[in-house]
């Protein structure tokens, strides 16, 4: 499907990354990954420190922002052959975000909160009206996600408590069934059963939707729970450099 | 992309701070929008003080000073206009009709006006409106006054009541204690200076003037009132007459002949003209209103950019939210020149009924106390004019900071944390 976007680098993978440099400007390099590959349907941990790159990557992987060197492919579209424009409906169509916490638009019900990437992606929209109502997908999520819709579908976002949150955050992520969840530290503002229980509804839906998943987090303690788990600093040659 | 509905759920989101912007603009445009009206009507009203008067013929003066003491009575005529001239013109085949002015006393501050009980029936103001009487009717006996509505009401005469003249123009001046006039009509309100005017026939004014010279009684010659009736009471001068023509394409014609007059030299003016040359005068205070006024709107404006800019700290992960789910740099701009807009739009039309309601509060008092119609008429074309002005103006005031928002967006990325 991206195939019309960009020339295919390799279809087998989801993210692919070669030679990649990258540093903000007037600051010392930040990145330099020679080679990192996460295949389709995959779900990968990534453990990084603050500081360590960890949210610059996430940028470099939604077509946020170019490296200076290198190739950024995700799902077989190199991302610097794109424009802006076409990045932002690249990431729109193919992409789910989880952040940290206030992942919500806070003027935005939770439905409309999960509704929300429909109005950003045709593609994404498509995908849903094929199955059914939109709304109907959203709710099914929410449920999927453990949250009851008929009680808080159209509360305000700021009615729910953080872990509540976070799961209609992930519920607004995987909306359309995009291809690739990314999740950055999504799970560092919830207590430690609350946490397992969000990986695996989460793992769940994905799984379904044979999405592939980046879960960024600096707590080891969720590597387990993941097909691979590396840190950071294998990858990132100016941190092996830095610790050194 | 939809970004109406995003912009509405979060204006509605900060609904308070949103309708304080709302109403600073909905108070700076009611202010301009009523300004431009009270200027435009006062114009109008002033434009139309003599309507139906083909022209004003005076002593050789400007026109400007001419339409000031015949019709305003500001300031005092150089010199008179004989009785000769007057009755000769009057006289001429084109003139359908001619009411003579003789200024010069006064009653407690206000002027008194000679002349005759023509000028009731063809003084026109306003859209050709007739002088009507609230009370009473036109002055018949040598001793009769009519009253303007102003002169009535400060003074709380009523028919009947007794006035006595003072020579002269200025508050302290001899009286015409032995020739008192009594009050046989008043006028409703006109919005003029008719309203501020004592009207006695031309006769009254010579009878009380028969036994005085160079502007005092002569000693020991005193005529009595009714002696004085007896006397030829045709004025040997007078201040200045208004014209009714037969047909308006003659005016230029008339017009031409009495400013060539042999016999004495003398000034004919079309009033709208004239009054046109003296609005141009007084139109510079009423121009700096307005642009105060317009000024006002500016300072509303940018309260609404301060609002709107002091929010984007907060709104900063909003911004990045809407990033991360695709939406480009151009949406987040979009929003908040939208945002913008849809504040000036509230404020605008807020600024509308604001004006309205202060119209039909204050109509009645207006008309009471200035004489000047306000009436609630739809939005002429150039106040709808001023509206789109401060629509544009409110949309290029969003700019502001839907840039700074651009910017960020772009800078910030996807990182949430601040």
């Amino acid at each position: 499907m991206s195939a019309r976007l960009a020339p295919k680098t390799d279809a087998a993978a989801a993210i692919r990354l070669e030679r990649l440099q990258f540093s903000w400007r007037g600051g010392a390099r930040l990145l330099d990954i020679d080679r990192f590959v996460v295949a389709r349907g995959e779900r990968v941990f990534l453990q990084g420190a603050s500081g360590s790159g960890k949210s610059t990557l996430l940028g470099l992987l939604g077509g946020v922002l170019l490296p200076q060197s290198g190739c950024v492919a995700v799902l077989g579209s190199d991302l610097s052959s794109l424009g802006g424009a076409q990045r932002d409906r690249f990431r729109a169509d193919h992409i789910g975000f989880v952040f940290q916490q206030f992942n919500l638009l806070p003027f935005l019900s939770v439905r409309e909160n999960v509704l929300l990437p429909l109005r950003f992606s045709a593609r994404r929209r498509h995908a849903v009206l094929r199955r059914g109502e939109a709304i109907a997908e959203a709710d099914r999520l929410l449920r999927a996600l453990d949250l009851d819709p008929a009680r808080h579908a159209h509360k305000p976002v700021g009615a729910l408590s953080v872990g509540q949150q976070q799961r209609v955050a992930a519920a607004r992520a995987l909306i359309g069934d995009p291809e690739l969840l990314i999740a950055d530290e999504p799970t560092s503002a919830l207590d430690a059963d609350a946490r397992g229980a969000f990986l695996h509804l989460l793992f769940d839906e994905c799984r379904r939707a044979g999405a592939t998943v980046v879960f960024v987090s600096h707590d080891r303690g969720l590597a387990p729970m993941f097909d691979r788990s590396l840190r950071l600093a294998d990858i990132n040659a100016t941190l092996r450099m830095g610790t050194n | 992309m939809r970004v109406l509905p995003l912009a509405l759920k979060s204006l509605r989101n900060r609904l308070g701070t949103a309708l304080l912007t709302a109403l600073t603009i909905a108070l700076s445009v009611a202010l301009v929008l009523g300004v431009q009206r009270i200027r435009s009507e006062a114009r109008e009203s002033f434009a139309s003080t003599v309507s139906g008067t083909d022209l004003i013929v005076g002593a050789r003066s400007s026109p400007v000073g001419l339409l000031l003491y015949a019709v305003f009575h500001l300031g005092d005529a150089t010199n008179n206009v004989s009785w000769q001239s007057y009755q000769d013109i009057a006289a001429s085949p084109d003139v359908a009709w001619a009411v003579p002015i003789s200024l010069g006393d006064s009653h407690r501050g206000f002027r008194v006006m000679g002349t005759t009980a023509d000028f009731f029936a063809h003084y026109r103001y306003g859209a050709r409106h007739p002088l009507e009487f609230s009370a009473g009717k036109p002055f018949d006996d040598v001793y009769d006054a009519v009253l303007g509505a102003e002169v009535a009401h400060k003074l709380g005469y009523a028919l009947g009541s007794e006035i006595v003249l003072t020579h002269g123009t200025g508050r302290i001046g001899s009286e015409h204690k032995d020739k008192p006039f009594r009050v046989v009509g008043i006028l409703a309100r006109t919005g003029t200076p008719v309203d501020a005017t004592v009207a006695v026939g031309l006769a009254g004014i010579e009878a009380i003037h028969v036994d005085w010279q160079s502007g005092a009684q002569i000693p020991g010659h005193t005529v009595s009132a009714d002696d004085a009736r007896r006397m030829d009471l045709t004025p040997k001068t007078i201040t200045a007459f208004l014209l009714g023509l037969k047909s308006r394409i003659a005016t230029f014609g008339v017009q031409r002949a009495i400013n060539d007059y042999d016999a004495e030299p003398l000034t004919a003016i079309l009033p709208g003209v004239a009054l046109q040359q003296l609005w141009g005068l007084v139109g510079i205070a009423e121009n700096a209103l307005l642009l105060v006024s317009g000024l006002v709107v500016l300072v509303g404006l940018a309260g609404m950019v301060t609002a709107l800019t002091t929010t984007l700290g907060e709104r900063r992960r909003e911004m990045a939210i809407l990033r991360a789910l695709g939406a480009p740099p151009r949406l987040v701009f979009g929003l908040l020149v939208l945002e913008a807009g849809l504040l000036t739009v509230a404020g605008a039309a807020g600024g509308v009924l604001l004006m309205y309601a202060a119209l039909a509060f204050a109509q009645g008092f207006v008309m009471d106390a200035f004489g000047l119609a306000l009436p609630l008429s739809p939005p002429s074309m150039l106040e709808a004019a001023l509206l789109a002005a401060v629509l544009l103006a409110g949309l290029l005031a969003g700019t502001i900071p839907a840039l700074l928002a651009y910017r960020r967006a772009l800078s910030d990325g996807l990182s949430l944390r601040i």
